[in-house]
């Protein structure tokens, strides 16, 4: 953070809307953890405590916006503090997504038949959903500390997850062709996968706009691939 | 919104200033600045007060000639040509280079004759050939509406904003090349500084424009080059867009932000 503004109530401004980012991403981490490990204990008690929080964590996305209005409105932010407001609303609005698709998991666990045994597949998302609640604390860490490099090791690991759910993909894919009674939670499993997949890239995002608020410029649009879209279609086309 | 540049095709040097030295008395007030002011650009010159904004306007139309123990040192090259020479025929130049100051300055006269009053020094035109004129400035400095039908009236009797933009269609009508401003609407409302705003957008297609304003925001709304100054250098010199999202030197982002320097 640079000197203090000659207004401090601007300081106390903007230091509170860094405060709320930081209590919001801590609550949508939590969330995303319980999610993964509903999951895995196949806890139906803790599936629904995450999507009953879902609620609070937009609620507090909307007081980031309103907040984040009222600075611009009083203060005509230029520069650092205007990088620094339009990055509250962003990470704000890729954290409250990120809370959408960890509800999404948990409804999913609710949703998979409690008699049927998962097969070992679910290691798998597990263990892919290690890597991307490692990344979205990583990249808030980088958010409080305005680390461009940090962010920048964030939007350079994303391939990695990338690559597993592909893999996970195929997996799922294989289950469902060998017996149709498969296809159910196959279908859960990889919806679940998939959402893990998304929060990999809200956090590039987030990594992105920690970038920008830090140097003012922008990452280059194309950013290293792991598993690629097109890879899985081709997969497809061949099964 | 920050005013786009216009295509890079359309920009020409059109004043080059090489390491310029001002002196009041023995006190040094700008420490050899470099730059260069584009063909229709507006550029917005910033800074603390005494950081020497204004008087690099002053130098401009050498308006420090009118004081004694004032001294300019470097080259002020008006397209190529120096305008700090001895030489230089000083009526001319103040043709050429209009400025508009802080408070508006209309003289005790009519509407038309304020306009006219200008456009008589330098050319003998017939009647009608001088009502085209005031009404093309007054049009330019986007008050024609306003006063079409009291053309008669005393200047003085026009509000504040009014004022300033007879201040801006006079400056216009001797047709210069370059228009200065010095904080143009400091002493004016939200809405005639819009309008002197507009009116500044309009004119940057036919001149060069230079700034000085306290105001940030109007900065970075009106100009496509943006020069911070201090303490009588130039700190840092860039896009108007690139200044006030992303400046590169650390005074400057503590200046236009508002911290402590």
């Amino acid at each position: 953070m640079p000197a203090q503004h000659t207004v401090s109530a601007f300081d106390t401004e903007l230091k509170d809307l860094s405060q709320s980012i930081a209590e919001m991403g801590g609550l949508v981490e939590k969330m995303l953890g319980d999610s993964a490990d509903a999951l895995q204990r196949r806890d139906t008690v803790l599936a629904r405590n995450v999507i009953e929080r879902d609620a609070r964590i937009d609620a507090i996305q909307r007081e980031i916006e309103e907040k984040a209005i009222m600075v611009i409105a009083r203060r005509q932010p230029m520069a650092v503090d205007l990088r620094e407001i339009i990055g509250a609303i962003r990470t704000a609005s890729d954290l409250e997504r990120i809370g959408d698709l960890a509800k999404n998991i948990a409804k999913r666990t609710l949703a998979i038949d409690t008699a049927v045994t998962l097969p070992k597949v679910v290691t798998g998302i597990v263990h892919m959903s290690q890597l991307v609640l490692a990344q979205l604390k990583t990249v808030l860490d980088s958010y409080v500390s305005r680390n461009a490099e940090r962010a920048v090791a964030v939007w350079n690991r994303d391939g990695e997850i990338d690559a597993i759910y592909t893999s996970l993909f195929r997996e799922l894919l294989t289950y469902m062709m060998e017996d149709p009674r498969n296809i159910g939670f196959s279908t859960h499993l990889l919806f679940t996968a998939k959402n893990f997949e998304r929060v990999g890239d809200h956090a590039t995002n987030i990594a992105e706009t920690v970038y920008f608020m830090a140097t003012g410029s922008t990452l280059p649009s194309d950013r290293p691939k792991g598993g690629s879209v097109t890879e899985i279609s081709s997969l497809t086309s061949v099964l | 919104m920050l005013t786009m540049p216009l295509p890079k095709t359309a920009t020409k040097v059109k004043v080059s200033i090489n390491n310029l030295k001002f002196f009041y008395g023995s006190s040094i007030a700008l420490k050899g600045i470099n730059l260069e002011l584009n063909e229709r650009e507006v550029t917005a010159f910033i800074g603390p007060s005494g950081c020497g904004k204004s008087t690099l306007l002053r130098v401009l139309n050498r308006m420090y000639d009118l004081y004694p123990n004032q001294r300019a040192e470097g080259e002020v090259l008006l397209d190529g040509e120096n305008i700090l020479s001895p030489k230089q025929d000083l009526n001319l130049l103040r043709s050429r280079i209009g400025m508009v100051f802080q408070k508006p300055t209309p003289f005790p006269m009519s509407i038309y004759d304020n306009i006219a009053f200008g456009i008589k020094l330098y050319e003998k035109i017939s009647k009608s050939e001088m009502d085209g004129r005031v009404e093309a400035a007054l049009k330019r400095g986007a008050l024609w509406n306003e006063v079409k039908d009291k053309l008669s009236d005393n200047g003085l009797s026009l509000s504040g904003g009014q004022q300033q933009r007879l201040c801006i269609a006079r400056t216009v009508a001797i047709k210069p090349e370059v228009i200065l401003f010095d904080e143009p609407c400091s002493a004016l409302d939200p809405v005639s500084t819009a309008k002197v705003e507009e009116t500044i957008d309009e004119l940057r297609t036919d001149y060069t424009i230079a700034i000085v304003t306290h105001n940030m925001q109007q900065a970075a709304r009106v100009s496509q080059k943006t020069a911070f100054m201090y303490l009588g250098e130039l700190m840092e010199f860039d896009d108007t867009q690139k200044i006030f999202t992303s400046p590169s030197n650390k005074r400057t982002q503590d200046y236009i932000t508002g911290r402590f320097g």
